[in-house]
């Protein structure tokens, strides 16, 4: 791939470093086709964190698989849309050529740390493995390497530790693990799906402490994946809104807060606990999320909308742009936002 | 119904619970023939609080403290290496036979997972109405039907739904499921273990709003089980925070959320994400450092030693009781127990 991989010449000529348009992914089971994203467009520019929010069932994993070129094919199929990284669609390179972006231009790192990591290799052999594979490197000079990026993301006593297993670390520590291997190849783009979810909340804000930190030292840009608002709130500097496969609301992290303008976003906001409110009643999304393999007619959120009118059920709304960047896809997102204002 | 919450004999506030220095460790064995034992983890080391009629004590703590053997002992899912608890007066571990069951009959619990602790074999129905078949006298003959409808209507459900299969509702029903089957026989007292951490944002609110309104119908009394701070805070009144099998703090919830004279407490609550950029700044964050040692080989003292920076000489000598403090009258077990001076 002719990829330029000097980070001095980030994006060509005014275009994004990455960017999604209209991607459509659908998931061929036994039972129907599952309509999991629904032309999902966004952006991401060098240097900056994108939230992507959203709870199970959204679309927010499947979109980082697709770009990652690590769905599951079948039943996942990419039906349309395009995936540009510098300028280039990955959707049309071939696999040998995927391979040469996934980890070195763009990584990835999973909720999960135990079960992405092998058991039975030393947590320094799976880091050097990246770099004896991919860059070349010999034993001894992978060795050194993952030393150093054991270092880097924090763990004590690196040279002491890198031959032992897995299992021997920690959940946080490993989750370190996972991060040092992402970074082996110098990423400029790093995925973090649900980094912190499986974390203690005072483990979980040392990763996002050392996540912010790392990707403000290698300049990366990073899409961060999560269900969690505090979090999104903590680091990110615009937010991505996922419903049912669609980005329903697309804005910078604090004019979201302070005034969502999906009905979406505003009952998450509503619906939350939170630590520094005393409430009584926590106001409610009524109903579920829907059926993939049924989205409902018109605007997927609706039956459980309640600013849901007739032309809801008739026509998908488009995103409207409400200024600052800003897009809401709500036929009512000038009123949704007003009222949160208002609140 | 032979213990009606609307009984005016029962006194709302009474004392309904009360576990005294309960202790659960686990041998750590080694040999395969001949199993000696080589140390224990000490997952509750020494548990003490008391549980008022129609009240939520919550319990927070990281993974590993302790939180959810604590709920399998008061179930009797375990047994306790020592230590008492009495339910309304009666001994939970001494109870055998008849008398066992009639108190299980009064402490129900709820499962975290909605996904595994439903059999995928039975039916709603099923699955709600076999606390009947142990009860039989909960459920006079020909009635059970209506019963488990009645239930299936109290947490939300369709009553209809009586004859479906666990896999054909979706999490947030699943733990109303849950939810159902642990009312079934009236109980007084339930633990919830985790009962919302599995379920998404949307749902999550739904379930805690159930669990809230549940108990004022029923007068309920909950020991709610929960690593999400904010969750606890919603739906307590009383909240023990626990770290290496042992609580820590406990008070009222304004005591432990504005006043928290530990120091373990103060990074805990400090370390919870805020859903608001703009505090992004302005947060007074207390970093811990490191992980939280093995329960297999606690540190000698305070347990909180080796994270805590406050720690001097004696913490590592002294093992500080939990009890009320100077710095604010509910009781903290630690040396230096002090309030977070507020951000200026």
């Amino acid at each position: 791939m002719t990829v330029n991989p000097t980070p001095a010449s980030a994006t060509p000529e005014g275009g994004h470093l990455l960017e999604l348009r209209d991607l459509h992914v659908e998931f061929r089971t036994n039972e129907g086709v599952a309509r999991v994203i629904n032309g999902v467009s966004y952006h991401l520019d060098a240097g900056e964190t994108l939230a992507v929010l959203g709870e199970s069932g959204s679309g927010k994993s499947v979109t980082a698989q697709a770009i990652m070129g690590i769905l599951d094919t079948p039943p996942a199929f990419v039906r349309s849309g395009q995936i540009l990284y510098r300028g280039e669609d990955l959707l049309t390179r071939s696999e040998e050529q995927r391979r040469q972006v996934r980890g070195k231009e763009i990584a990835m790192i999973f909720q999960d740390a135990l079960s992405a990591l092998n058991p039975v290799f030393p947590v320094g052999w799976q880091i050097g493995e990246t770099l004896r594979q991919r860059a070349g490197m010999s034993r001894a000079d992978a060795r050194r390497r993952a030393v150093e990026l054991m270092d880097l993301v924090k763990i004590p006593g690196a040279a002491k530790r890198i031959g032992d297993y897995p299992h021997q670390f920690s959940g946080g520590m490993r989750q370190r693990v996972m991060i040092a291997m992402a970074l082996a190849l110098d990423p400029k783009v790093l995925i973090a799906d649900e980094p912190t979810t499986a974390l203690d909340v005072t483990v979980q804000a040392q990763i996002m402490d050392l996540l912010a930190d790392l990707r403000r030292e290698l300049n990366m840009a990073m899409i961060l994946i999560t269900h969690d608002l505090g979090v999104v709130a903590g680091v990110a500097d615009r937010i991505a809104v996922m419903y049912a496969g669609r980005i329903v609301e697309h804005a910078d992290v604090r004019s979201l807060y302070k005034a969502p303008a999906h009905p979406y976003t505003k009952g998450l906001l509503e619906s939350i606990p939170r630590l520094d409110v005393r409430g009584q009643e926590l106001s409610t999304i009524k109903g579920l999320p829907p059926n993939l393999m049924r989205i409902p007619s018109g605007c997927p959120f609706h039956p459980r909308c309640p600013y849901v009118q007739q032309v809801c059920v008739d026509e998908v709304p488009h995103d409207l742009v409400l200024g600052d960047g800003r897009t809401s896809a709500c036929h009512f997102a000038q009123e949704v936002r007003d009222d949160s204002v208002a609140r | 119904m032979t213990a009606s919450p609307a009984n005016p004999t029962k006194v709302r506030g009474e004392t309904i619970l009360s576990v005294d220095n309960l202790v659960k460790h686990f041998p750590i064995t080694q040999g395969v023939l001949f199993q000696r034992q080589i140390g224990a983890v000490k997952a509750v080391d020494g548990v003490s609080f008391e549980l008022r009629r129609g009240e939520t004590l919550g319990v927070v703590g990281e993974s590993g403290c302790g939180k959810s053997t604590l709920a399998r002992l008061l179930m009797r899912l375990e047994t306790p290496t020592s230590g008492r608890a009495t339910l309304e007066g009666k001994d939970l571990f001494k109870a055998s036979g008849a008398e066992l069951r009639r108190l299980r009959r009064n402490m129900q619990m709820v499962m975290q997972d909605p996904y595994t602790s439903l059999n995928p074999r039975m039916t709603v129905g099923d699955i709600i109405g076999e606390p009947f078949e142990i009860h039989p006298d909960a459920a006079p003959k020909g009635s059970k039907a209506k019963r488990v409808q009645e239930l299936l209507d109290l947490v939300g459900l369709n009553p209809e739904h009586i004859n479906r299969y666990p896999h054909q509702f979706s999490g947030g029903q699943r733990q109303r499921i849950g939810i159902a089957r642990a009312l079934a026989l009236k109980p007084e007292v339930i633990v919830c273990d985790e009962p919302v951490s599995a379920l998404d944002v949307s749902i999550q609110a739904q379930v805690i709003n159930l669990l809230k309104q549940l108990q004022g119908e029923l007068g309920l009394s909950y020991i709610f089980i929960a690593h999400d701070l904010s969750v606890v805070r919603h739906i307590a009144d009383r909240v023990a925070v626990m770290y290496l099998g042992r609580i820590v703090e406990i008070g009222t919830e304004d005591e432990i959320y504005e006043r928290a004279t530990h120091p373990y407490t103060q990074a805990l609550l400090s370390a919870v994400p805020v859903p608001d950029p703009e505090a992004r700044d302005q947060r007074n964050m207390i970093r811990l450092v490191g992980d939280v040692p093995s329960p297999a080989d606690p540190p000698s003292g305070c347990h909180f030693r080796t994270r805590c920076w406050k720690a001097q000489d004696i913490c590592a000598v002294e093992d500080p009781a939990t009890v009320p403090r100077a710095a604010d009258p509910h009781p903290s077990a630690c040396h230096f127990a002090e309030l977070r001076p507020t951000p200026a």
